[in-house]
């Protein structure tokens, strides 16, 4: 018997050549490095966000209002605050009109649509809107809202653009969550007499709710970082309103304006923006990842 | 029991006034005309875009797609170099973008500590959280500035080669803003990987291993294949992704409506024609800019459509429950990534 030499290991024994050997490892090594390689951005856009951004962070940045007087020096560029609130407002507006919207389509989709020709239908076009690219539904609300009317920009066309673009990532979250609830749930609430409507709005809903938060955030979260819907429906004014019928201002659209201007202190206005933007939608995502984990569905 | 013994009595026993039904009746029509809603709006949508679209189609359709000449000061459309510059950047966003989220999803699946799987998903869904416009902003200042000395030493030593080599790199161009999307796009062909690789029965891997093959053997021979639809359809929703981003884009490509001779020339893209010339334009400059929109409407609905049905198909294929199960994940994912 052929004692093998103890240099030889088991692989060597059972057949491992050397070249199989080094081709796992390179290509392993290979995978490493392209997963390296794909968090490489993030670490970037998140350390020039916090160099250029905290810079122009200051006290009277959250508090003043962009001005127009980028054309000489040293003047008073003013700062964020009409873009801030401006965006709150929108988003604001258009989640309080997609999520009941949203929530109401899923309803129909799990409760009654279930799998019949007309709920397929109605998920197709579900996808379809979730593919449309953003400007194309700014677009939409210019030719209704705008031509359509013949009136100018406002805050409130704004929103419903926003609202069209959140309105399939709430229905698809929420159709999922919904899904989870437990038939028994339902059919032991309907054994014992309680009419469907009430199945729904005091079993199925309350249990579905932590679960369809996570999904409603992260569309919200969506919603904040878009710049084109609001580019043709919201225009971009100075000034701050809490009139959702006038001109409104937006930090996506803030930013937009500022990264095509000459004058550095422009730019590190829009960084500035920028940062403030991803800290708020990077809350917004933690949010929802803890209630997400919370959730005993999903 | 009286009412087991008179069963129609029983019936009427239990059966509700048509008043206490009134509710469940509402209830069921109001959410099927929501539903309904989304059909209607949809179609409508469709119909404005066309009826608004239609003096720059007015010669012919194929005329204005494939005439090689965008000038608004002329009134002359033809969508021709933006069509090219959607194709080209979005092509490089695939090329770039799709083996190193299939790498990611890789590791995150099969090679990497279990500790480590969870954070490292996050933080590639992470990218997805970035806004549009703060992807243009950095990549305008950081990354096409740091690039160009090194696209020009690859454009000066191939300057043999058509298209890529010979010219001058301007700071923006095709390449900067096909990289950017390749960013772009990686959370979300990276997380329906991820999604489709876990549905490989471990039964395949484990086979694999104990026939002797190495962990990139197990990976080339029982996951991959597997995955495969489910990974093309992955990379087709990051193409639809790609081909409608506008504002990083429309940053990062140097707008000029000319033919892409070069990939690190400056180009334009549908999207990015109508974010920056919308505002100004009037009349026929106007239609046009509807008529890219159409077009990039009915791109992105095949290309997604596409996707969609290849990502379900490989869904469904692996034996989940029902169709309806795979698809709402699906879209929980792209809805988790659909921060771009």
């Amino acid at each position: 018997m052929s004692t093998p030499a103890p240099t030889a290991d088991l692989s060597a024994r059972f057949g491992l050549t050397a070249g199989r050997r080094r081709k796992d490892k390179f290509a392993r090594g290979v995978i490493l490095a392209a997963t390296i390689l794909a968090l490489v951005p993030l670490v970037l856009i998140i350390y020039y966000l916090l160099k250029k951004g905290l810079g122009a962070w200051s006290s009277s940045f959250f508090t003043t209002d962009p001005t127009g007087n980028t054309f000489f020096k040293n003047s008073d560029i003013g700062g964020i605050k009409s873009a801030i609130l401006g965006t709150i407002e929108m988003v604001a507006l258009a989640s309080l009109i997609s999520i009941p919207i949203g929530v109401g389509v899923a309803l129909w989709l799990v409760e009654y649509g279930r799998n019949s020709w007309f709920a397929r239908v109605v998920r197709f076009f579900v996808d379809v809107l979730t593919g449309v690219p953003s400007i194309v539904f700014g677009l939409f609300i210019y030719i209704v809202l705008i031509i359509g009317t013949g009136s100018s920009f406002a805050g409130y066309k704004g929103s419903l653009a926003l609202s069209l673009l959140m309105l399939p990532v709430v229905i698809r979250s929420a159709e999922v969550i919904l899904n989870l609830v437990p038939a028994g749930l339902r059919e032991s609430a309907l054994a014992l007499g309680a009419p469907r409507w009430k199945v729904i709005m005091k079993i199925v809903l309350p249990t579905a709710l932590p679960g369809m938060v996570t999904g409603v955030l992260l569309a919200v979260a969506r919603a904040a970082g878009e710049t084109a819907p609001l580019l043709f429906t919201a225009g971009s004014p100075k000034t701050t309103t809490y009139n959702l019928s006038e001109f409104m201002n937006s930090l996506p659209v803030q930013i937009y304006n500022d990264v095509n201007s000459p004058s550095t202190e422009v730019v590190n206005r829009a960084w500035g923006a920028a940062l403030t933007l991803v800290t708020m939608i990077l809350i917004l995502n933690l949010i929802a990842r803890l209630i997400s984990r919370r959730s005993r569905l999903a | 029991m009286e009412a087991a013994s008179a069963p129609g009595g029983g019936r009427a026993l239990l059966a509700r006034s048509p008043l206490a039904r009134l509710p469940d009746r509402v209830l069921k029509y109001g959410l099927t005309v929501l539903a309904a809603l989304i059909l209607v709006l949809i179609v409508f949508f469709f119909f404005e875009l066309v009826g608004e679209a239609r003096p720059a189609f007015e010669k012919d359709v194929l005329g204005f797609v494939f005439h090689n000449n965008w000038n608004p000061s002329a009134e002359d459309f033809g969508a021709w170099p933006l069509v090219v510059g959607t194709l080209i950047t979005s092509a490089l966003a695939l090329v770039i973008g799709v083996p190193v989220a299939v790498a990611a999803a890789v590791y995150a699946t099969e090679l990497c500590p279990l500790r480590l799987r969870t954070p490292l998903s996050i933080l590639v869904e992470l990218l997805a959280a970035v806004p549009s416009v703060v992807y243009g902003l950095w990549g305008i200042f950081f990354l096409a500035p740091k690039l160009q000395p090194a696209e020009q030493w690859v454009a000066d030593k191939l300057s043999f080669v058509p298209f890529i080599g010979g010219g001058l790199v301007t700071i923006p161009n095709y390449f900067v803003a096909g990289l950017v999307l390749a960013i772009m796009i990686l959370p979300i062909v990276s997380a329906i990987s991820r999604e489709v690789m876990a549905t490989v029965p471990a039964d395949h891997k484990e086979a694999a291993l104990g026939l002797g093959a190495t962990r990139w053997e197990m990976i080339r021979l029982a996951v991959l294949p597997y995955c495969r639809s489910g990974i093309v359809g992955g990379a087709m929703l990051g193409l639809g992704r790609a081909i409608g981003e506008t504002i990083a884009v429309t940053i990062l490509i140097g707008d000029a409506p000319k033919l892409g001779h070069q990939l690190f020339g400056q180009g334009y893209t549908l999207a990015a024609v109508i974010a920056n010339e919308f505002g100004e334009a009037q009349g026929l400059h106007r239609s046009a800019l509807f008529a890219a929109a159409l077009l990039l409407f009915v791109l992105t609905l095949f290309v997604n459509g596409f996707a969609r049905a290849l990502v379900v198909r490989a869904a469904r294929r692996t034996g989940q429950t029902g169709a309806e199960a795979s698809t709402g994940g699906t879209s929980m994912v792209a809805g988790v990534a659909a921060g771009a």
